[in-house]
């Protein structure tokens, strides 16, 4: 399946994109998607207990399955306001 | 004139007054967030807000109703700017309006500390010799002990 994940910040700027669309595995989790994009950008790694995470555009866990055509998108910490 | 947006437009706090207030209302309290000069011995030039638009209207609308929950009846709206903005101009503005001040004070204040908890909005900082994203609280709407922090302050 294929699922759209949405960086954000300075996490969009390691990847040089903000929107990107990444193969899953049946029953991949928001996790595992996350540990593909650190593989593939090893600079995301100090994020890793720092940032939040959505499917489609709801607050997930990091456990929450993900489905195909679903909205990853990994959050680093917010400064709003 | 929507009570929540995220807009690239120019921010104005009378529309939002008018907007909150009626005539069982006996208080207005407002907040301005401006974009200033300076962070941290740096020399800021300006500002440029990102944000994930659909999810932080739903982290203000959810702010909101948990302002409503702790000060019922009271009547918020609440503008976050994105984009490019220029020193002195305004990030935020959030209006409250309530029968009573203590309310319209403590969700006024509610709202912005909320806002820097858990809406996905991010503040990239342009100064002389650099830029920097800036990083603050890890957002998770289901930290009860951070809403609680957020109350505390409204109400100091």
């Amino acid at each position: 399946m294929r699922v759209t994940v949405r960086l954000f910040a300075r996490l969009r700027d390691i990847a040089g994109t903000g929107d990107l669309s990444r193969e899953a595995q049946a029953g991949a989790t928001v996790r595992d998607v996350w540990q593909g994009l650190v593989t593939e950008f090893p600079e995301m790694a100090r994020y890793e207990s720092s940032i939040s995470s959505a499917v489609n555009a709801d607050y997930a866990r990091m456990t929450a399955g993900v489905s195909d055509g679903d909205e990853i998108a990994f959050l680093p910490p917010v400064s709003g306001g | 004139m929507k009570p929540i947006a995220v807009t690239a437009d120019v921010l104005e706090l009378e529309p939002l007054i008018r907007l909150v207030s009626n005539s069982g209302h006996g208080a207005v309290a407002t907040f301005i967030g401006l974009v200033r000069d300076n962070n941290v011995d740096r020399r800021v030039t300006h500002l440029v807000y990102d944000a994930y638009e659909p999810m932080a209207l739903k982290a203000l609308a959810q702010i909101c109703q948990e302002a409503d929950r702790e000060w019922p009846g009271v009547r918020l709206a609440v503008h976050h700017r994105v984009g490019h903005l220029a020193i002195g101009e305004a990030s935020i503005v959030i209006a409250a309006a309530s029968a009573h001040r203590s309310a319209a004070f403590a969700a006024c204040r509610y709202v912005i500390e909320r806002v820097k908890q858990i809406v996905p909005i991010w503040k990239h900082e342009f100064f002389q010799g650099g830029e920097a994203w800036i990083e603050g609280a890890t957002a998770n709407p289901e930290d009860e002990a951070a809403r609680l922090e957020a109350v505390r302050r409204a109400c100091a």
